[in-house]
Protein backbone atom coordinates (compact mmCIF):
# COMPACT_ATOMS: atom_id res chain seq x y z
CA UNK A 1 0.00 0.00 0.00
CA UNK A 2 1.67 3.24 -1.10
CA UNK A 3 1.33 5.68 1.73
CA UNK A 4 4.08 8.11 0.77
CA UNK A 5 2.00 9.84 -1.85
CA UNK A 6 0.46 12.95 -0.33
CA UNK A 7 -3.09 11.94 0.37
CA UNK A 8 -4.36 15.48 0.27
CA UNK A 9 -2.93 16.04 -3.17
CA UNK A 10 -5.11 17.92 -5.59
CA UNK A 11 -5.05 14.88 -7.76
CA UNK A 12 -8.14 15.05 -9.89
CA UNK A 13 -7.74 13.85 -13.44
CA UNK A 14 -7.27 16.60 -15.97
CA UNK A 15 -10.54 15.80 -17.69
CA UNK A 16 -13.59 13.88 -16.64
CA UNK A 17 -13.14 11.60 -19.61
CA UNK A 18 -9.77 10.43 -18.44
CA UNK A 19 -9.86 6.75 -17.53
CA UNK A 20 -10.21 6.06 -13.86
CA UNK A 21 -7.08 3.95 -13.87
CA UNK A 22 -4.76 6.67 -15.10
CA UNK A 23 -3.37 8.28 -11.96
CA UNK A 24 -1.28 11.38 -12.43
CA UNK A 25 2.38 10.44 -12.57
CA UNK A 26 4.19 11.30 -9.41
CA UNK A 27 6.75 13.48 -11.14
CA UNK A 28 4.21 15.43 -13.15
CA UNK A 29 2.16 15.88 -10.02
CA UNK A 30 4.99 17.63 -8.26
CA UNK A 31 5.61 19.83 -11.27
CA UNK A 32 1.98 20.75 -11.23
CA UNK A 33 1.99 21.30 -7.51
CA UNK A 34 5.01 23.57 -7.67
CA UNK A 35 3.62 25.68 -10.48
CA UNK A 36 0.32 26.23 -8.79
CA UNK A 37 1.24 26.29 -5.13
CA UNK A 38 0.53 29.99 -4.90
CA UNK A 39 -2.80 29.74 -6.63
CA UNK A 40 -3.82 26.83 -4.45
CA UNK A 41 -2.99 28.79 -1.35
CA UNK A 42 -5.23 31.58 -2.60
CA UNK A 43 -8.11 29.27 -3.36
CA UNK A 44 -7.91 27.77 0.06
CA UNK A 45 -7.55 31.13 1.77
CA UNK A 46 -11.21 31.17 2.65
CA UNK A 47 -11.16 27.74 4.21
CA UNK A 48 -10.00 26.88 7.66
CA UNK A 49 -7.90 24.09 6.28
CA UNK A 50 -5.31 22.98 8.71
CA UNK A 51 -2.70 20.31 8.39
CA UNK A 52 -3.85 16.90 9.46
CA UNK A 53 -3.34 16.21 13.12
CA UNK A 54 -0.61 13.70 13.86
CA UNK A 55 -1.86 10.18 13.32
CA UNK A 56 -4.85 11.18 11.23
CA UNK A 57 -5.31 10.58 7.53
CA UNK A 58 -6.94 13.21 5.38
CA UNK A 59 -8.97 11.82 2.47
CA UNK A 60 -7.62 14.55 0.19
CA UNK A 61 -9.30 16.93 -2.19
CA UNK A 62 -11.07 16.86 -5.52
CA UNK A 63 -12.70 13.79 -6.98
CA UNK A 64 -9.97 11.52 -5.65
CA UNK A 65 -10.68 12.94 -2.22
CA UNK A 66 -14.32 11.93 -2.53
CA UNK A 67 -13.37 8.49 -3.81
CA UNK A 68 -10.91 8.07 -0.93
CA UNK A 69 -13.65 9.09 1.46
CA UNK A 70 -15.80 6.34 -0.05
CA UNK A 71 -12.85 3.92 0.03
CA UNK A 72 -12.34 4.60 3.73
CA UNK A 73 -15.97 3.84 4.55
CA UNK A 74 -15.99 0.73 2.36
CA UNK A 75 -12.82 -0.48 4.11
CA UNK A 76 -14.59 -0.05 7.41
CA UNK A 77 -17.67 -1.96 6.23
CA UNK A 78 -15.64 -4.75 4.62
CA UNK A 79 -13.58 -5.21 7.77
CA UNK A 80 -16.72 -5.25 9.88
CA UNK A 81 -18.48 -7.95 7.85
CA UNK A 82 -15.30 -10.04 7.67
CA UNK A 83 -15.30 -10.02 11.44
CA UNK A 84 -19.02 -10.82 11.53
CA UNK A 85 -18.35 -13.93 9.45
CA UNK A 86 -15.73 -15.04 11.96
CA UNK A 87 -17.94 -14.40 14.99
CA UNK A 88 -20.10 -16.93 16.77
CA UNK A 89 -23.38 -15.17 15.96
CA UNK A 90 -22.77 -15.92 12.29
CA UNK A 91 -21.06 -19.28 12.64
CA UNK A 92 -23.94 -20.57 14.75
CA UNK A 93 -26.55 -19.67 12.13
CA UNK A 94 -28.13 -22.72 10.50
CA UNK A 95 -26.90 -23.50 7.00
CA UNK A 96 -29.35 -22.14 4.46
CA UNK A 97 -30.84 -19.60 6.84
CA UNK A 98 -31.73 -16.22 5.43
CA UNK A 99 -29.46 -14.34 7.82
CA UNK A 100 -26.51 -16.53 6.87
CA UNK A 101 -27.12 -15.75 3.21
CA UNK A 102 -27.66 -12.06 3.93
CA UNK A 103 -24.43 -11.54 5.85
CA UNK A 104 -22.50 -13.59 3.30
CA UNK A 105 -23.81 -11.31 0.57
CA UNK A 106 -23.07 -8.16 2.56
CA UNK A 107 -19.50 -9.29 3.26
CA UNK A 108 -18.98 -9.93 -0.43
CA UNK A 109 -20.57 -6.69 -1.61
CA UNK A 110 -18.55 -4.48 0.71
CA UNK A 111 -15.27 -6.24 -0.09
CA UNK A 112 -16.07 -5.83 -3.78
CA UNK A 113 -16.65 -2.09 -3.22
CA UNK A 114 -13.47 -1.63 -1.19
CA UNK A 115 -11.24 -3.54 -3.59
CA UNK A 116 -12.76 -1.74 -6.56
CA UNK A 117 -12.09 1.70 -5.10
CA UNK A 118 -8.56 0.68 -4.11
CA UNK A 119 -7.81 -0.44 -7.65
CA UNK A 120 -9.50 2.57 -9.17
CA UNK A 121 -7.55 5.00 -7.01
CA UNK A 122 -4.22 3.28 -7.63
CA UNK A 123 -1.37 5.25 -6.11
CA UNK A 124 -3.82 7.94 -5.01
CA UNK A 125 -5.46 5.60 -2.50
CA UNK A 126 -5.18 6.27 1.19
CA UNK A 127 -3.55 3.63 3.36
CA UNK A 128 -5.22 0.50 4.66
CA UNK A 129 -7.09 1.53 7.80
CA UNK A 130 -7.03 -0.33 11.09
CA UNK A 131 -10.54 -0.70 12.54
CA UNK A 132 -11.49 -0.77 16.18
CA UNK A 133 -14.63 -2.86 16.67
CA UNK A 134 -14.14 -3.31 20.42
CA UNK A 135 -17.59 -1.79 21.03
CA UNK A 136 -19.28 -4.58 19.04
CA UNK A 137 -20.08 -8.02 20.43
CA UNK A 138 -19.72 -10.39 17.51
CA UNK A 139 -21.37 -13.24 19.37
CA UNK A 140 -24.55 -11.24 19.86
CA UNK A 141 -27.14 -10.95 17.09
CA UNK A 142 -28.51 -7.58 18.09
CA UNK A 143 -25.08 -6.05 18.62
CA UNK A 144 -24.07 -7.18 15.13
CA UNK A 145 -27.33 -5.97 13.56
CA UNK A 146 -27.18 -2.60 15.28
CA UNK A 147 -23.63 -2.05 14.11
CA UNK A 148 -24.55 -3.17 10.59
CA UNK A 149 -27.44 -0.71 10.57
CA UNK A 150 -25.18 2.09 11.73
CA UNK A 151 -22.61 1.35 9.02
CA UNK A 152 -25.16 0.95 6.22
CA UNK A 153 -27.16 4.06 7.07
CA UNK A 154 -23.91 5.98 7.46
CA UNK A 155 -22.77 4.79 4.05
CA UNK A 156 -25.95 6.01 2.38
CA UNK A 157 -25.83 9.35 4.16
CA UNK A 158 -22.15 9.73 3.26
CA UNK A 159 -22.48 8.99 -0.46
CA UNK A 160 -25.55 11.22 -0.76
CA UNK A 161 -23.81 14.05 1.06
CA UNK A 162 -20.62 13.76 -0.99
CA UNK A 163 -22.27 13.72 -4.41
CA UNK A 164 -22.14 17.51 -4.62
CA UNK A 165 -18.34 17.48 -4.38
CA UNK A 166 -17.86 15.20 -7.39
CA UNK A 167 -16.93 16.98 -10.62
CA UNK A 168 -16.70 14.00 -12.97
CA UNK A 169 -19.97 12.62 -14.35
CA UNK A 170 -18.45 9.15 -14.50
CA UNK A 171 -17.50 9.21 -10.83
CA UNK A 172 -20.92 10.53 -9.85
CA UNK A 173 -22.55 7.62 -11.67
CA UNK A 174 -20.18 5.17 -10.00
CA UNK A 175 -21.07 6.57 -6.60
CA UNK A 176 -24.75 6.26 -7.54
CA UNK A 177 -24.26 2.63 -8.50
CA UNK A 178 -22.90 1.88 -5.05
CA UNK A 179 -25.14 4.02 -2.86
CA UNK A 180 -28.40 2.36 -3.91
CA UNK A 181 -26.91 -1.02 -2.98
CA UNK A 182 -25.98 0.41 0.42
CA UNK A 183 -29.57 1.63 0.74
CA UNK A 184 -30.88 -1.85 -0.07
CA UNK A 185 -28.61 -3.25 2.63
CA UNK A 186 -29.67 -0.61 5.13
CA UNK A 187 -33.38 -1.23 4.56
CA UNK A 188 -33.04 -4.99 4.99
CA UNK A 189 -30.92 -4.72 8.13
CA UNK A 190 -33.44 -2.25 9.53
CA UNK A 191 -36.25 -4.67 8.71
CA UNK A 192 -34.37 -7.47 10.46
CA UNK A 193 -34.11 -5.38 13.62
CA UNK A 194 -37.59 -3.90 13.49
CA UNK A 195 -39.85 -4.95 10.66
CA UNK A 196 -41.10 -2.07 8.47
CA UNK A 197 -38.41 0.35 9.65
CA UNK A 198 -36.85 0.48 6.16
CA UNK A 199 -37.09 4.30 6.19
CA UNK A 200 -37.89 4.49 9.87
CA UNK A 201 -38.15 4.03 12.76
CA UNK A 202 -41.94 3.98 12.39
CA UNK A 203 -45.00 3.73 14.58
CA UNK A 204 -47.53 1.90 12.46
CA UNK A 205 -47.50 3.84 9.20
CA UNK A 206 -46.13 6.99 10.82
CA UNK A 207 -42.48 7.76 10.24
CA UNK A 208 -41.03 9.13 13.44
CA UNK A 209 -38.85 12.18 13.83
CA UNK A 210 -35.66 10.17 14.28
CA UNK A 211 -36.13 8.38 10.95
CA UNK A 212 -33.50 8.24 8.23
CA UNK A 213 -35.83 10.32 6.06
CA UNK A 214 -37.38 13.71 6.66
CA UNK A 215 -40.84 12.64 7.92
CA UNK A 216 -42.52 15.81 6.62
CA UNK A 217 -44.82 15.46 3.61
CA UNK A 218 -44.49 19.08 2.59
CA UNK A 219 -41.04 20.38 3.41
CA UNK A 220 -38.39 21.12 0.78
CA UNK A 221 -36.78 17.81 1.73
CA UNK A 222 -40.03 15.89 2.19
CA UNK A 223 -39.48 12.14 2.66
CA UNK A 224 -35.90 12.42 1.45
CA UNK A 225 -32.91 10.66 2.94
CA UNK A 226 -31.24 12.93 5.46
CA UNK A 227 -27.74 12.90 4.05
CA UNK A 228 -24.76 13.96 6.13
CA UNK A 229 -21.66 16.03 5.50
CA UNK A 230 -18.24 14.36 5.57
CA UNK A 231 -17.44 16.03 8.88
CA UNK A 232 -20.48 14.49 10.56
CA UNK A 233 -19.97 11.11 8.92
CA UNK A 234 -16.32 10.90 9.93
CA UNK A 235 -17.11 11.75 13.54
CA UNK A 236 -19.07 8.49 13.61
CA UNK A 237 -16.65 6.51 11.45
CA UNK A 238 -13.71 7.52 13.63
CA UNK A 239 -15.34 5.81 16.60
CA UNK A 240 -14.67 2.54 14.78
CA UNK A 241 -11.13 3.34 13.69
CA UNK A 242 -7.99 2.69 15.72
CA UNK A 243 -5.63 5.48 16.78
CA UNK A 244 -3.43 6.18 13.79
CA UNK A 245 -6.27 5.46 11.36
CA UNK A 246 -8.60 8.35 12.26
CA UNK A 247 -9.85 10.31 9.26
CA UNK A 248 -10.35 13.92 8.32
CA UNK A 249 -11.87 15.48 5.21
CA UNK A 250 -10.51 18.99 5.46
CA UNK A 251 -11.32 19.88 1.87
CA UNK A 252 -14.99 19.02 2.19
CA UNK A 253 -16.05 21.23 5.06
CA UNK B 1 -17.05 45.68 5.41
CA UNK B 2 -14.79 45.78 2.37
CA UNK B 3 -17.03 45.12 -0.60
CA UNK B 4 -14.22 44.80 -3.09
CA UNK B 5 -12.42 42.34 -0.85
CA UNK B 6 -15.60 40.30 -0.66
CA UNK B 7 -15.93 40.24 -4.42
CA UNK B 8 -12.28 39.34 -4.73
CA UNK B 9 -12.68 36.52 -2.24
CA UNK B 10 -15.72 35.19 -4.05
CA UNK B 11 -13.86 35.30 -7.33
CA UNK B 12 -11.34 32.87 -5.90
CA UNK B 13 -13.98 30.20 -5.58
CA UNK B 14 -16.38 31.37 -8.28
CA UNK B 15 -14.60 32.71 -11.31
CA UNK B 16 -17.93 33.73 -12.78
CA UNK B 17 -18.91 36.07 -10.00
CA UNK B 18 -18.53 39.19 -12.09
CA UNK B 19 -20.49 37.69 -14.95
CA UNK B 20 -23.24 36.85 -12.49
CA UNK B 21 -23.47 40.46 -11.48
CA UNK B 22 -23.38 41.49 -15.14
CA UNK B 23 -19.87 42.52 -16.03
CA UNK B 24 -16.98 43.56 -13.93
CA UNK B 25 -16.99 47.03 -15.36
CA UNK B 26 -20.65 47.57 -14.75
CA UNK B 27 -20.40 46.31 -11.20
CA UNK B 28 -17.80 48.90 -10.46
CA UNK B 29 -19.72 51.57 -12.31
CA UNK B 30 -22.79 50.63 -10.39
CA UNK B 31 -20.92 50.85 -7.13
CA UNK B 32 -19.36 54.13 -8.12
CA UNK B 33 -22.71 55.69 -8.89
CA UNK B 34 -24.11 54.52 -5.63
CA UNK B 35 -21.06 55.49 -3.68
CA UNK B 36 -22.41 58.65 -2.23
CA UNK B 37 -25.64 57.08 -1.14
CA UNK B 38 -24.17 54.01 0.45
CA UNK B 39 -23.52 54.27 4.12
CA UNK B 40 -22.29 51.67 6.52
CA UNK B 41 -25.88 51.07 7.50
CA UNK B 42 -27.27 50.58 3.99
CA UNK B 43 -24.40 48.61 2.48
CA UNK B 44 -25.59 45.23 3.72
CA UNK B 45 -29.02 45.76 2.18
CA UNK B 46 -27.52 46.82 -1.13
CA UNK B 47 -25.28 43.77 -1.13
CA UNK B 48 -28.13 41.50 -0.22
CA UNK B 49 -30.12 42.68 -3.22
CA UNK B 50 -27.18 42.28 -5.54
CA UNK B 51 -26.36 38.80 -4.34
CA UNK B 52 -29.95 37.70 -4.58
CA UNK B 53 -30.01 38.82 -8.18
CA UNK B 54 -26.68 37.15 -8.89
CA UNK B 55 -27.24 33.84 -7.17
CA UNK B 56 -30.97 33.54 -6.54
CA UNK B 57 -33.25 31.57 -8.80
CA UNK B 58 -34.49 34.52 -10.73
CA UNK B 59 -33.72 32.80 -14.00
CA UNK B 60 -35.33 29.65 -15.32
CA UNK B 61 -33.77 26.30 -14.53
CA UNK B 62 -31.76 24.80 -17.38
CA UNK B 63 -33.94 22.68 -19.68
CA UNK B 64 -31.96 19.52 -18.94
CA UNK B 65 -32.76 19.88 -15.24
CA UNK B 66 -36.44 20.61 -15.94
CA UNK B 67 -36.71 17.58 -18.23
CA UNK B 68 -34.93 15.26 -15.81
CA UNK B 69 -37.00 16.34 -12.81
CA UNK B 70 -40.26 16.21 -14.74
CA UNK B 71 -39.54 12.64 -15.80
CA UNK B 72 -38.86 11.88 -12.14
CA UNK B 73 -42.10 13.62 -11.21
CA UNK B 74 -44.04 11.59 -13.79
CA UNK B 75 -42.66 8.39 -12.28
CA UNK B 76 -43.44 9.57 -8.76
CA UNK B 77 -47.05 10.23 -9.77
CA UNK B 78 -47.21 6.79 -11.39
CA UNK B 79 -46.03 5.22 -8.15
CA UNK B 80 -48.09 7.45 -5.88
CA UNK B 81 -51.40 6.57 -7.54
CA UNK B 82 -50.41 2.92 -7.67
CA UNK B 83 -49.70 2.74 -3.94
CA UNK B 84 -52.76 4.89 -3.20
CA UNK B 85 -54.92 2.24 -4.85
CA UNK B 86 -52.92 -0.42 -3.02
CA UNK B 87 -53.79 1.19 0.30
CA UNK B 88 -57.52 1.32 -0.45
CA UNK B 89 -57.68 -2.00 -2.33
CA UNK B 90 -58.21 -4.13 0.75
CA UNK B 91 -55.35 -6.37 -0.35
CA UNK B 92 -53.23 -5.55 2.65
CA UNK B 93 -53.60 -5.50 6.40
CA UNK B 94 -51.34 -5.00 9.39
CA UNK B 95 -47.65 -4.52 8.75
CA UNK B 96 -48.15 -4.86 5.02
CA UNK B 97 -50.75 -2.11 4.87
CA UNK B 98 -48.44 0.06 6.95
CA UNK B 99 -45.56 -0.56 4.53
CA UNK B 100 -47.64 0.31 1.47
CA UNK B 101 -48.92 3.41 3.26
CA UNK B 102 -45.39 4.52 4.18
CA UNK B 103 -44.25 4.11 0.59
CA UNK B 104 -47.30 6.00 -0.73
CA UNK B 105 -46.55 8.84 1.66
CA UNK B 106 -42.90 8.87 0.64
CA UNK B 107 -43.94 9.29 -2.99
CA UNK B 108 -46.30 12.09 -1.98
CA UNK B 109 -43.43 13.84 -0.22
CA UNK B 110 -41.19 13.41 -3.25
CA UNK B 111 -43.89 14.87 -5.49
CA UNK B 112 -44.23 17.90 -3.25
CA UNK B 113 -40.48 18.40 -3.04
CA UNK B 114 -39.99 18.09 -6.80
CA UNK B 115 -42.84 20.53 -7.44
CA UNK B 116 -41.15 22.91 -5.02
CA UNK B 117 -37.96 22.83 -7.07
CA UNK B 118 -39.64 23.02 -10.47
CA UNK B 119 -42.22 25.64 -9.50
CA UNK B 120 -44.07 26.72 -12.65
CA UNK B 121 -41.99 24.36 -14.78
CA UNK B 122 -43.53 21.31 -13.09
CA UNK B 123 -45.89 19.18 -15.13
CA UNK B 124 -49.52 19.37 -14.02
CA UNK B 125 -50.75 16.53 -11.84
CA UNK B 126 -51.69 13.90 -14.46
CA UNK B 127 -54.25 12.43 -12.02
CA UNK B 128 -54.86 8.72 -11.47
CA UNK B 129 -56.87 8.55 -14.68
CA UNK B 130 -53.69 9.03 -16.70
CA UNK B 131 -52.26 5.73 -15.52
CA UNK B 132 -53.30 2.22 -16.49
CA UNK B 133 -51.80 -0.32 -14.12
CA UNK B 134 -53.24 -3.22 -16.08
CA UNK B 135 -50.98 -2.27 -18.99
CA UNK B 136 -53.80 -2.48 -21.49
CA UNK B 137 -55.62 -5.30 -19.73
CA UNK B 138 -52.60 -7.57 -19.55
CA UNK B 139 -51.95 -7.31 -15.81
CA UNK B 140 -54.10 -7.74 -12.73
CA UNK B 141 -52.08 -5.94 -10.07
CA UNK B 142 -55.03 -5.58 -7.73
CA UNK B 143 -56.07 -9.23 -7.96
CA UNK B 144 -53.74 -10.39 -5.20
CA UNK B 145 -51.04 -9.07 -2.88
CA UNK B 146 -48.44 -11.08 -4.80
CA UNK B 147 -49.52 -9.54 -8.11
CA UNK B 148 -49.46 -6.07 -6.61
CA UNK B 149 -45.98 -6.53 -5.19
CA UNK B 150 -44.59 -8.04 -8.38
CA UNK B 151 -45.86 -5.03 -10.33
CA UNK B 152 -44.56 -2.71 -7.65
CA UNK B 153 -41.07 -4.17 -7.88
CA UNK B 154 -40.99 -3.40 -11.59
CA UNK B 155 -41.95 0.22 -10.94
CA UNK B 156 -39.58 0.85 -8.08
CA UNK B 157 -36.58 -0.79 -9.73
CA UNK B 158 -37.24 1.29 -12.84
CA UNK B 159 -37.37 4.36 -10.63
CA UNK B 160 -34.05 3.61 -8.95
CA UNK B 161 -32.37 3.15 -12.31
CA UNK B 162 -34.01 6.31 -13.67
CA UNK B 163 -32.77 8.53 -10.82
CA UNK B 164 -29.31 7.01 -11.15
CA UNK B 165 -29.25 7.72 -14.87
CA UNK B 166 -30.60 11.23 -14.42
CA UNK B 167 -28.20 12.34 -11.69
CA UNK B 168 -25.49 13.49 -14.08
CA UNK B 169 -27.99 15.88 -15.70
CA UNK B 170 -28.31 17.71 -12.38
CA UNK B 171 -24.63 18.37 -11.72
CA UNK B 172 -25.01 22.02 -12.63
CA UNK B 173 -27.05 22.63 -9.49
CA UNK B 174 -25.57 20.97 -6.43
CA UNK B 175 -28.62 21.45 -4.21
CA UNK B 176 -30.96 19.90 -6.76
CA UNK B 177 -28.47 17.08 -7.31
CA UNK B 178 -28.36 16.41 -3.58
CA UNK B 179 -32.15 16.38 -3.39
CA UNK B 180 -32.36 13.86 -6.23
CA UNK B 181 -29.74 11.66 -4.58
CA UNK B 182 -31.70 11.82 -1.36
CA UNK B 183 -34.81 10.59 -3.20
CA UNK B 184 -32.84 7.95 -5.11
CA UNK B 185 -31.70 6.15 -1.96
CA UNK B 186 -35.22 6.16 -0.52
CA UNK B 187 -36.49 4.47 -3.68
CA UNK B 188 -33.77 1.85 -3.24
CA UNK B 189 -34.94 1.30 0.34
CA UNK B 190 -38.46 0.78 -1.03
CA UNK B 191 -37.19 -1.76 -3.53
CA UNK B 192 -35.41 -3.64 -0.76
CA UNK B 193 -38.57 -3.78 1.33
CA UNK B 194 -40.90 -4.72 -1.54
CA UNK B 195 -38.53 -7.59 -2.31
CA UNK B 196 -38.61 -8.70 1.32
CA UNK B 197 -42.40 -8.64 1.18
CA UNK B 198 -42.37 -10.70 -2.00
CA UNK B 199 -40.23 -13.36 -0.38
CA UNK B 200 -42.91 -13.68 2.25
CA UNK B 201 -45.83 -13.76 -0.15
CA UNK B 202 -44.15 -16.14 -2.54
CA UNK B 203 -44.56 -18.85 0.04
CA UNK B 204 -48.16 -17.92 0.55
CA UNK B 205 -47.47 -16.76 4.07
CA UNK B 206 -48.95 -13.46 5.15
CA UNK B 207 -45.87 -11.37 5.37
CA UNK B 208 -44.72 -10.28 8.72
CA UNK B 209 -41.46 -12.12 8.36
CA UNK B 210 -40.31 -11.77 4.79
CA UNK B 211 -36.81 -11.19 6.03
CA UNK B 212 -36.48 -14.45 7.87
CA UNK B 213 -37.63 -17.02 5.35
CA UNK B 214 -35.01 -18.94 3.45
CA UNK B 215 -35.94 -17.35 0.16
CA UNK B 216 -32.57 -15.78 -0.29
CA UNK B 217 -30.77 -19.06 -0.47
CA UNK B 218 -31.22 -19.65 -4.15
CA UNK B 219 -27.88 -18.58 -5.48
CA UNK B 220 -29.23 -15.36 -6.92
CA UNK B 221 -31.23 -14.47 -9.99
CA UNK B 222 -34.55 -15.21 -8.36
CA UNK B 223 -37.59 -13.80 -10.07
CA UNK B 224 -40.16 -15.11 -7.62
CA UNK B 225 -37.85 -15.13 -4.60
CA UNK B 226 -35.80 -12.01 -5.15
CA UNK B 227 -32.96 -10.92 -2.97
CA UNK B 228 -33.25 -7.40 -1.61
CA UNK B 229 -30.56 -6.42 -4.12
CA UNK B 230 -30.48 -6.93 -7.87
CA UNK B 231 -28.80 -10.20 -8.78
CA UNK B 232 -27.65 -10.62 -12.38
CA UNK B 233 -30.69 -9.76 -14.54
CA UNK B 234 -33.11 -11.10 -11.95
CA UNK B 235 -34.04 -13.96 -14.25
CA UNK B 236 -36.20 -11.50 -16.17
CA UNK B 237 -37.69 -9.84 -13.12
CA UNK B 238 -40.92 -10.56 -11.28
CA UNK B 239 -42.98 -11.13 -14.44
CA UNK B 240 -46.28 -10.13 -12.84
CA UNK B 241 -48.07 -11.68 -15.77
CA UNK B 242 -47.32 -15.15 -14.50
CA UNK B 243 -44.89 -16.14 -11.80
CA UNK B 244 -44.05 -19.30 -9.95
CA UNK B 245 -46.02 -18.00 -7.03
CA UNK B 246 -48.90 -16.75 -9.14
CA UNK B 247 -49.68 -19.36 -11.72
CA UNK B 248 -53.19 -17.95 -11.94
CA UNK B 249 -51.86 -14.71 -13.37
CA UNK B 250 -52.73 -13.69 -16.90
CA UNK B 251 -50.38 -14.54 -19.69
CA UNK B 252 -48.94 -11.99 -22.07
CA UNK B 253 -48.55 -8.33 -21.48
CA UNK B 254 -45.30 -6.54 -20.87
CA UNK B 255 -42.70 -8.59 -19.12
CA UNK B 256 -40.26 -7.07 -16.70
CA UNK B 257 -37.05 -8.05 -18.45
CA UNK B 258 -36.54 -4.51 -19.73
CA UNK B 259 -36.34 -3.23 -16.16
CA UNK B 260 -33.09 -5.16 -15.69
CA UNK B 261 -31.76 -5.06 -19.25
CA UNK B 262 -29.34 -2.65 -20.89
CA UNK B 263 -30.44 0.84 -21.76
CA UNK B 264 -30.30 2.58 -25.12
CA UNK B 265 -26.52 2.78 -24.95
CA UNK B 266 -25.35 -0.49 -23.42
CA UNK B 267 -21.93 0.96 -22.65
CA UNK B 268 -23.25 3.77 -20.52
CA UNK B 269 -26.34 1.92 -19.29
CA UNK B 270 -25.39 -1.75 -19.03
CA UNK B 271 -27.73 -4.51 -17.96
CA UNK B 272 -27.87 -5.29 -14.26
CA UNK B 273 -25.63 -8.34 -14.60
CA UNK B 274 -22.72 -6.04 -15.46
CA UNK B 275 -19.44 -6.75 -13.64
CA UNK B 276 -17.24 -4.19 -15.43
CA UNK B 277 -17.06 -0.98 -13.41
CA UNK B 278 -15.00 1.70 -15.12
CA UNK B 279 -12.15 -0.44 -16.46
CA UNK B 280 -12.21 -2.87 -13.54
CA UNK B 281 -13.69 -6.36 -13.62
CA UNK B 282 -15.01 -6.30 -10.08
CA UNK B 283 -15.39 -10.07 -9.96
CA UNK B 284 -11.76 -10.90 -10.69
CA UNK B 285 -10.48 -7.75 -8.95
CA UNK B 286 -11.81 -8.76 -5.55
CA UNK B 287 -9.97 -10.74 -2.92
CA UNK B 288 -12.94 -12.45 -1.27
CA UNK B 289 -13.47 -12.73 2.47
CA UNK B 290 -12.09 -15.93 3.96
CA UNK B 291 -13.94 -18.99 2.77
CA UNK B 292 -16.05 -17.19 0.16
CA UNK B 293 -15.97 -16.97 -3.61
CA UNK B 294 -16.80 -13.88 -5.64
CA UNK B 295 -19.44 -15.12 -8.07
CA UNK B 296 -20.67 -13.16 -11.06
CA UNK B 297 -23.94 -12.82 -9.17
CA UNK B 298 -22.22 -11.22 -6.17
CA UNK B 299 -20.21 -8.92 -8.44
CA UNK B 300 -23.40 -7.79 -10.19
CA UNK B 301 -25.25 -7.33 -6.90
CA UNK B 302 -22.64 -4.93 -5.54
CA UNK B 303 -23.45 -2.32 -8.20
CA UNK B 304 -26.83 -1.11 -9.43
CA UNK B 305 -26.88 0.12 -13.00
CA UNK B 306 -28.38 3.36 -14.35
CA UNK B 307 -30.98 3.58 -17.11
CA UNK B 308 -31.38 6.37 -19.66
CA UNK B 309 -34.49 8.47 -20.04
CA UNK B 310 -35.56 6.92 -23.34
CA UNK B 311 -35.45 3.38 -21.94
CA UNK B 312 -37.28 4.47 -18.79
CA UNK B 313 -40.01 6.12 -20.83
CA UNK B 314 -40.40 3.05 -23.03
CA UNK B 315 -41.11 0.96 -19.93
CA UNK B 316 -43.43 3.54 -18.38
CA UNK B 317 -45.46 4.07 -21.56
CA UNK B 318 -46.96 0.62 -21.00
CA UNK B 319 -48.78 2.07 -18.02
CA UNK B 320 -50.57 5.17 -19.33
CA UNK B 321 -54.08 5.65 -20.63
CA UNK B 322 -55.20 7.63 -23.65
CA UNK B 323 -55.51 10.55 -21.27
CA UNK B 324 -51.89 10.05 -20.22
CA UNK B 325 -50.88 10.00 -23.87
CA UNK B 326 -52.77 13.22 -24.50
CA UNK B 327 -50.94 14.81 -21.60
CA UNK B 328 -47.64 13.82 -23.18
CA UNK B 329 -46.61 11.54 -20.32
CA UNK B 330 -43.33 9.75 -21.00
CA UNK B 331 -43.25 11.06 -24.57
Amino acid sequence: MPTTFPSDASSRPATSDQPLLTPIKRRSFFMYAGATAGATALVLAGCSKSDSSPGTTDVGSGDFGVLNYAYALEQLEAAFYAQVLAGSYFTNLPAGSAEKQIFTDLALHEKIHADFLKTALGTNAIKALTPDFSSITFSDRLSVLNAAQAFEDLGVQAYNGAGRYITSADYLTLAGKIVSVEARHAALIRDLISYNSFVGPVTGATVTSNAVIDPSLTSATARMEQSKSPTVVLATANMFLAPGSKLTANSFM
Amino acid sequence: MDFFQILSDIEKVDADVYARFDTRRRVFKHMGGLGKKITAATLPAVLSTMFTKAYGQTTALPQIIVDTLNLALSLEYLEFYFYSQGVTSGLFTGNDLNAITIIRDDEQGHINALKGVLQSAAIADPTALAYDYTAGGNLTPFASPAMFLATSQGFVDTGVRAYKGGAVNLMGNKDILTAALNIHSVEARHSSHIRSMRRGYSTGVANTNGTTIAGLDGGGAGDALPKSWLSLQENGGPKPTKTVANTAGPAGGPLTAAVYAAGTDATKYPADDNVMQSTVNVQSNTTPPTGLTVTAAAASEAFDEPLDAAAVKAIARNFITALGVSKGLFS
